[in-house]
């Protein structure tokens, strides 16, 4: 998976063709941790057909906010570099919810 | 038949850790599974200096970890995965797994334990991830240097209301109340608190913003008045609700999901125990959903000893 910081993400997400999903994480934050060992999983298995990445919000705060994320986990789907959908929250992201937004895309 | 594990735990917070550790510390055979984060909502709270033992670099992921390695320390077997039902007929319960995998074992112990009550207001899913949140220690630092209203009265609002003043600029208590019913020295805590302001007998009407929070409409409840109260974070603890919907219609709950057993954690099934916050209990902490876990595993190893029909011919 792609690391996302301030001198990558205009070319990696918002001028790139086609979907990007954003793995929006904290180092505070236990459950975007607890997710990741799958995320990576799925990282592996659809990686080819869609771009992952992921953004450490403790270190890219204002990067984050800019892209009114302020809540975490929180995954976001760029489409031709516009939102195109995005899922937040615990209960919301889990393993299951993720690889089925990946589905829509792909 | 495959495996038969003699307890079954679903739940890897502070009561189904504790269960596993002593199941496997008697010699029980132990599964617990997970379906999110393991160690439950300890794993999110900062500050925990309410377990006795923890008070040096006391956090809740901290801790939480402890007790998980402690328990595969003895053996306990830990599968990340969701319950989506249960096969109960037999003498031996089938525990279903979200891949249409089994869990078959003798007693099965429930440990799910709570999740946060929303609040009801508009605007609250709709700035979720935006602002509106039930999780200080995933979210605080955004709101670094901004403003933040807390919504609640209990420990988890006033505690997490302290934890954010060493992010925000503000932090503003919005209490239905005119009383905490935080324990006292968290109150002491926040009331000589520069940066916490307090309005009491206040409920959350709406939360709006553009894309993002900006403000939320508030009334107070004695006066009637209405306050309109800029803000760049809501942060939502005003309760629990229970995660027991999947067990809806096996063992008896009272009316809000809170599943009844008696003092040894047995349910309105044989070979069934509840541990932790998910059942009809007072004090919802982690020490006593250790004390739960803890009887649950011990009733459960009595439950088996009992049914002659499981023992086996130990060599």
């Amino acid at each position: 998976m792609i690391e996302l910081n301030k001198d990558n993400f205009d070319t990696e997400v918002l001028q790139a063709k086609g979907s990007v999903l954003v793995d929006f994480w904290g180092e505070k934050c236990e459950p975007c941790k607890a997710l990741m060992p799958e995320v990576h999983a799925l990282a592996e298995k659809y990686g080819d057909k869609i771009k992952m990445c992921t953004l450490n919000t403790n270190a890219n705060r204002r990067l984050a906010i800019g892209q009114k994320v302020m809540g975490l986990p929180t995954f976001i789907v760029y489409k031709n570099g516009e939102k195109s959908k995005e899922i937040s929250g615990v209960e919301n992201c889990t393993p299951e919810t993720v690889e089925s937004l990946i589905k829509e895309y792909i | 038949m495959s495996k038969v594990y003699d307890v079954a735990i679903i739940g890897g917070g502070p009561a189904g850790l504790a269960a596993g550790l002593y199941a496997s510390r008697s010699r029980m055979s132990a599964v617990i599974v997970e379906k999110a984060k393991w160690g439950g909502q300890a794993s999110t709270t900062e500050e925990l200096e309410n377990y006795p033992g923890s008070i040096e670099m006391a956090t809740g992921p901290k801790l939480m970890k402890r007790m998980k390695d402690q328990a595969e320390a003895f053996g306990t077997e830990l599968v990340k995965n969701e319950v989506t039902g249960f096969d109960i007929a037999d003498k031996i319960k089938v525990v279903k797994l979200g891949n249409d995998e089994n869990i078959n074992a003798k007693t099965i112990i429930i440990a799910t334990g709570a999740q946060p009550m929303l609040l009801g207001a508009p605007g609250e899913t709709e700035f979720r991830g935006k602002g509106v949140s039930y999780c200080a220690t995933c979210d605080a630092d955004f709101f670094t240097e901004l403003e933040v209203v807390v919504v609640g009265g209990g420990d988890a609002a006033v505690e997490e209301a302290i934890y954010l003043t060493k992010f925000s600029e503000k932090v503003t208590i919005i209490h239905r109340r005119e009383e905490f019913r935080a324990a006292k020295s968290i109150v002491e805590k926040a009331m000589s608190n520069d940066k916490i302001d307090i309005m009491w007998d206040t409920v959350v009407e709406e939360i709006y913003g553009d894309g993002i929070v900006e403000g939320v409409k508030l009334k107070n409840v004695k006066t009637g008045e209405a306050i309109d109260f800029r803000t760049d974070g809501v942060f939502v603890f005003v309760g629990t609700r229970p995660i027991s919907e999947f067990v809806r219609g096996v063992v008896e709950m009272d009316q809000k999901g809170y599943i009844r057993t008696d003092e040894e954690m047995r349910t309105s099934v044989d070979g069934i125990f509840a541990a932790g916050d998910v059942r009809i209990k007072s004090l919802r902490q982690v020490i006593t959903a250790a004390s739960d876990g803890a009887i649950a595993a011990v009733n459960a190893e009595k439950y088996i000893e009992k049914n002659t029909s499981y023992k086996e011919v130990k060599k």
